[in-house]
């Protein structure tokens, strides 16, 4: 396989395993954003410690960590495996990695919209009749919805990027488990591939900064909707 | 249609324990700020549970806490008409308007879109967004959608204390139609403005320390001197209604009421209507004859029917005039001086009369 194959190949696994990443961690980012936003209860701070703990870790360790709890000796790795769910070096293992990388950044943008919106709304809608899935569906979740999308526009862009946890955890098996950021690192060993490096470095480049551009827009929307302009 | 309310509830230092019943009408509720008005509110609607009592409408019960019976407030059935209108900032006008309407019980009674529509006068309103209406005509897109959600009772918390003098009296001739209405609809209104109740209520909780102080038919608890220090000695005074008999080319209208006639101008309803008249304590002169080369011409007979001594060096006199009742507001000296006492018969010299300037309708 050429380098250049292997570039569209990684970045074809780091869209998918992205995209996987994003559908499975929105639902679980939301009911954590929420929970942190709206309840208290005992152990809050440790959950919030929890979520925010792959921000602050070198990412190698995260991986090091995902590789102890979901290894193919560990235990739970091994029941898994059992129920047909491989994930140390399998692609699958990649979105795991991902989701855990880019939660914190998920719950954050979720939580700071859904503090955003008056829980008076709320109430205003109950005295009207509405039952609690109606309020959260037809007054909460439009008011929150660009924070929803903001959050998952940096769980994406996370995804595309995230090498240290995912390197550690699937390694870098060109094909299954080379997602671009490992293309790169790969190229970089290379002598005389400096092209290609400079071609996906740009390819990272344009995800990256999109998905920036997208959620900051996106986060203005949320401010300027519930002020109500 | 009876709310009974009988709750008890502690926040930290303030405790509030509150009884009384609200029937047909406008029932106000009275008190300066932190007196407990909107503690109280907040329980009938649901949106606090307190410590203890009940709450029940028309025999069926929202919240009980001997049988820990507490009903969501989406289960009550009430309008809540918030202070601070509380628009959905997603959805237009109409979408407001509609939002309770899918949860209105199925034989539930009352006005359709169109209607209330035409009530509010928001036909030209319908698509716009809630941010780009003015405070006045949030509260109206407001008391619509509490009414389009087909309650059985409105709840509305001081719905004007965020506006201005003139958006007030934008909002004011609403509620009166929706009082005096083919609706019929009973409102349990909170207020600290004294002339926003004597306008509109028929029925006067007097809220003070999170205690009822007081509570009767407004025109009662206007003319009692014991509820001036309730309402503010520059505040108090009597709430009467009077028959507007004709209109002078001048300005002045002629008013009957039990005692007498009137003379006032500025009044804006038609011949042959039914307005209400507020008479404050202080705007009210005694004099032992009848008098006469004043500047004044509204001078009544009438009956002290009690003395009242107020803190300080003034009294609250209620007097009672043909069938109505009013309530002067004169100094212990004068008192003395005029030897003021029950049963004694002298006259009552209007400097001044407000007249809410719609009819009351009935």
């Amino acid at each position: 396989m050429n380098v250049d194959a292997a570039a569209w190949e990684a970045l074809r696994l780091s869209l998918w395993v992205a995209c996987w990443a994003t559908v499975l961690a929105v639902p679980l980012a939301l009911w954590v954003a929420w929970v942190l936003a709206r309840k208290t209860f005992w152990g809050k701070s440790a959950l919030n410690a929890l979520v925010h703990l792959p921000l602050v870790l070198p990412p190698v360790v995260t991986g090091y960590v995902l590789l102890i709890l979901f290894g193919r000796t560990a235990p739970l790795g091994q029941a898994l495996e059992a129920m047909g769910l491989r994930l140390a070096f399998h692609w699958s293992g990649a979105v795991l990695a991902a989701i855990v990388m880019g939660f914190p950044l998920m719950v954050r943008a979720m939580r700071l919209a859904i503090e955003a919106v008056d829980p008076k709304l709320e109430e205003a809608a109950a005295t009207l009749g509405a039952p609690h899935s109606a309020v959260f569906v037809r007054v909460t979740l439009p008011l929150i919805a660009p924070g929803i999308l903001a959050g998952a526009v940096m769980g994406f862009a996370k995804a595309m990027v995230e090498f240290g946890a995912t390197n550690t955890f699937v390694a870098n098996i060109p094909g299954q488990t080379q997602t671009l950021p490992s293309a790169i690192w790969t190229a970089l060993q290379i002598p005389g591939a400096e092209g290609q490096v400079v071609m996906m470095v740009l390819l990272a480049c344009v995800v990256a900064i999109g998905a920036v551009v997208l959620s900051e827009a996106l986060a203005r929307r949320v401010a300027a909707r519930i002020a109500g302009t | 249609m009876t709310l009974d309310v009988q709750i008890r509830h502690r926040f930290g230092e303030f405790a509030l324990d509150v009884a009384f019943e609200a029937g047909p009408g406008i029932t106000a509720l009275f008190g300066r700020s932190g007196a407990g008005k909107t503690t109280v509110i907040n329980a009938v609607a649901g949106l606090l549970r307190p410590d203890a009592g009940h709450v029940h409408l028309d025999g069926s019960t929202l919240f009980d806490a001997g049988s820990q019976v507490f009903v969501p407030p989406a289960k009550r059935h009430l309008g809540y008409v918030f202070q601070d209108a509380r628009l959905f900032p997603h959805l237009s006008v109409e979408g407001n308007l509609t939002f309770g309407a899918r949860y209105a019980a199925a034989d539930s009674k009352g006005a359709d879109l169109k209607e209330v529509v035409a009530l509010l006068g928001l036909e030209n309103h319908l698509n716009r967004a809630p941010n780009t209406l003015s405070g006045g005509e949030k509260q109206r897109v407001a008391l619509g959608r509490a009414l389009l959600s087909r309650p059985q009772m409105l709840l509305m918390d001081e719905p004007l204390a965020n506006l201005d003098g003139p958006r007030k009296l934008e909002i004011i001739p609403y509620l009166e139609r929706l009082r005096d209405g083919p609706l019929g609809l009973p409102i349990l209104y909170v207020s600290h403005a004294v002339d926003e109740v004597a306008r509109l209520a028929d029925t006067l909780v007097l809220i003070q320390d999170g205690q009822v102080r007081t509570h009767g038919p407004l025109f009662e608890v206007m003319a009692d001197p014991a509820a001036v220090p309730l309402l503010g000695v520059r505040e108090a005074g009597a709430v009467l209604e009077a028959d507007v008999e004709s209109h002078a080319d001048d300005g002045i209208s002629t008013l009957s009421i039990s005692a007498g006639k009137l003379e006032l101008p500025g009044v804006q309803a038609e011949v042959g209507a039914r307005v209400r008249l507020r008479v404050l304590a202080q705007d009210v002169i005694l004099s032992l004859d009848r008098p006469d080369g004043l500047s004044s011409v509204n001078v009544l007979p009438v009956v002290v029917e009690d003395i009242h001594p107020g803190d300080g060096p003034g009294a609250a006199i209620a007097l009672r005039a043909g069938e109505d009742r009013l309530l002067a507001r004169v100094t212990g000296r004068a008192i003395r001086d005029l030897r003021l006492h029950k049963g004694m018969r002298c006259y009552a010299i209007l400097k001044a009369t407000t007249v809410a300037p719609g009819s009351i309708g009935r």
